[in-house]
């Protein structure tokens, strides 16, 4: 069920267009606001576009004035709450897709169980939803969802409001189920992208930054969002002989051949802990730059330090000997081997 | 000491409690000094005589029949305001909402210079042949009047309560417009249209005002129990008392059904 989708809304400031392959599942990734909620609501029809196009499987979404309703797009929407209907059992919440497309009452509850069974969820039928924990009820709405047969599936952050110890099992059940199935996943999790998605977009203030296949845009991020959910630091500049010259001036040295011609824009990705932090510019280190810390956050054993370009994590008793506070001056310095260069055109 | 609002959370000030007490006392006490007026030994002779009988089955009658056009049009009514936008909506709104602060007899007036013999409808009725004002449908028009307003306020209330995201999630499930109507909006502000019928059941069997100006008081068509009451009053003021008793007892009797159902509705909502 091939996708196309292209739409602008002036207030929101949003201008996003992409494509999605038969069977191909994506994630959007984005800072809180970017307009990935806006994105879903645009594809389930639940707000107008003032301009662009949507095609799915050669339907027309919208296109001008043309809008077909949500009811009638075959695309469900799975939110953050499970939202199960909470005047219906459990199995008339699973059926309600059915039914409302004018399937008998018996073959409904036959597509229902079908469903059920396969979210591990049987048990629940005859329950009424305010029995029933959170993880069990993104269950049973994730069996809602695809009893619908959409031809889309759209999913809203679908863990963000369960407990840590569900999400695993749900991240497991939706990997199984979305197997080969049209889908769209806006996550804030990096984990969701790399089980869930083929594919990654990444939104930024209403606009498309990154788009391409999961490993390749986490692994060699271009925009800082992205750098950041993928736990990486990125510096861009232009390719050096030796490395590469930042933004800022820097001159870094990095890996060998890349592929990059020198005199072109490049990124560099520095993983966060193969960067060593002092008070006094270290001797002998290829790289070292001068940072002002903005903020400290403790990260497992670990302290987080912050600045506006690059973070480091470094060990407590080292924050502690070099009186680091927010503000503070320092050195942060790595070896060519710790980083990778790879061209910002993708 | 009454063990009432001591301390600990939830406590209110004790000359809130006294206040509170008072204003108790202001509605309790004048259907007690009726109950004390109460004519006992003739109570019974006295509701079942042939107008007490016709006024208190023409009230019911009507009463049931208003509430029925309130249901009828305070749904898509409420539907209207709480789920759309349009320029003027709150002028609408505050137009709809208006026989609640209105005197009823103003309203009857309305009304007689609507579908009255002289109104503004004259035309159109004159040629179906129709006549309204003091008949029975007069009645129940005036009690629609002025009881309308009370199901399209608390039904719009529930609806912008509950809010749209159970009808969007049906939406994308593949539901209609009169499907999520049906299997989601209604069932979910159910005790809410419940108790908006009661208020509005309520008022119409109290409904007086309008009804006399627009309806007049004819014995089995157009007095209800309400102006019999009244007319009582002059005359026999035993029976008076006697049947305004009758209608505290209906009015108890419904409001207590009926939170009985909202409540059981509500229950049913979320365990069973």
């Amino acid at each position: 069920m091939r996708f196309t989708f292209s739409a602008t809304v002036a207030r929101r400031g949003f201008d996003v267009s992409f494509e999605l392959a038969e069977g191909e599942t994506l994630a959007v990734l984005g800072p809180n606001g970017a307009g990935k909620s806006t994105l879903l609501n645009l594809i389930a029809g639940l707000i107008t576009p003032d301009a662009g196009e949507a095609v799915l499987g050669g339907e027309t979404l919208f296109r001008g004035r043309v809008f077909t309703p949500p009811h009638a797009r075959g695309i469900s929407l799975l939110a953050q709450e499970a939202l199960l209907f909470p005047h219906l059992s459990v199995l008339n919440n699973v059926a309600f897709g059915p039914t409302s497309a004018g399937v008998k009452r018996a073959d409904a509850f036959r597509t229902a169980r079908r469903w059920l069974a396969e979210v591990d969820a049987s048990e629940f039928e005859t329950r009424k939803p305010a029995q029933l924990s959170g993880g069990q009820a993104q269950r049973i709405a994730v069996a809602r969802a695809l009893a619908a047969e959409p031809r889309l599936l759209l999913l809203d952050e679908p863990m963000a409001a369960l407990d840590v110890a569900v999400a695993p099992a749900i991240r497991r059940m939706l990997r199984r189920v979305l197997e080969s199935r049209t889908a769209i996943i806006v996550t804030h999790d990096v984990l969701d992208a790399f089980t869930l998605a083929d594919r990654v977009i990444v939104i930024d203030r209403g606009h498309v930054v990154e788009d391409g296949p999961t490993r390749s845009v986490l692994e060699q991020p271009r925009d800082p969002f992205t750098a950041g959910i993928a736990g990486l630091n990125v510096l861009a500049g232009i390719r050096t002989a030796r490395g590469m010259r930042t933004a800022a001036g820097d001159e870094l040295q990095l890996p060998g051949p890349t592929g990059v011609t020198p005199g072109t824009a490049c990124t560099a990705a520095i993983r966060p802990s193969g960067i060593r932090v002092s008070g006094e510019r270290p001797a002998g280190t290829a790289n070292s730059l001068r940072r002002v810390v903005r903020d400290l956050e403790p990260r497992g054993d670990l302290v987080r330090l912050g600045t506006d370009d690059l973070a480091a994590d470094v060990a407590p008793a080292l924050v502690a000997d070099l009186d680091v506070t927010p503000g503070s001056s320092v050195w942060f310095s790595f070896e060519p081997s710790d980083a990778t260069l790879y061209a910002t055109a993708r | 000491m009454p063990r009432i609002a001591s301390s600990g959370p939830g406590s209110v000030p004790r000359w809130i409690l006294a206040i509170a007490i008072i204003g108790a006392l202001f509605v309790v006490l004048p259907l007690v000094a009726m109950v004390v007026r109460v004519n006992w030994g003739e109570f019974i002779p006295l509701i079942t005589s042939e107008s007490s009988v016709d006024a208190l089955l023409l009230s019911l009658r009507t009463s049931a029949a208003a509430t029925a056009l309130c249901i009828v049009f305070g749904v898509p009514m409420a539907l209207v305001l709480a789920r759309t936008s349009f320029p003027g909506q709150r002028i609408a709104r505050s137009l709809v909402l208006l026989p609640l602060v209105l005197p009823p007899v103003v309203g009857g007036i309305a009304l007689l210079y609507t579908f009255g013999r002289q109104g503004l409808l004259r035309e159109p009725m004159n040629v179906l042949g129709i006549q309204i004002a003091f008949s029975t449908t007069a009645v129940v028009l005036a009690q629609t009047f002025v009881a309308l307003p009370f199901l399209v306020l608390s039904l719009e209330g529930a609806l912008r309560t509950v809010g749209t995201r159970y009808e969007a999630v049906a939406a994308t499930l593949g539901a209609g417009p009169t499907t999520v109507l049906r299997r989601i909006t209604l069932p979910l502000v159910l005790p809410a249209l419940v108790s908006g019928s009661v208020l509005s059941f309520a008022r119409a069997l109290g409904e007086f005002g309008a009804t006399l100006t627009f309806a007049g008081s004819l014995q089995g068509v157009t007095r209800t129990l309400p102006l019999e009451i009244y007319l009582q009053r002059e005359t026999d003021p035993d029976t008076a008392v006697a049947l305004a008793l009758v209608l505290v007892a209906v009015a108890v009797l419904v409001v207590g059904l009926a939170h009985q159902a909202g409540s059981r509705t509500r229950a049913g909502g979320g365990l069973l």
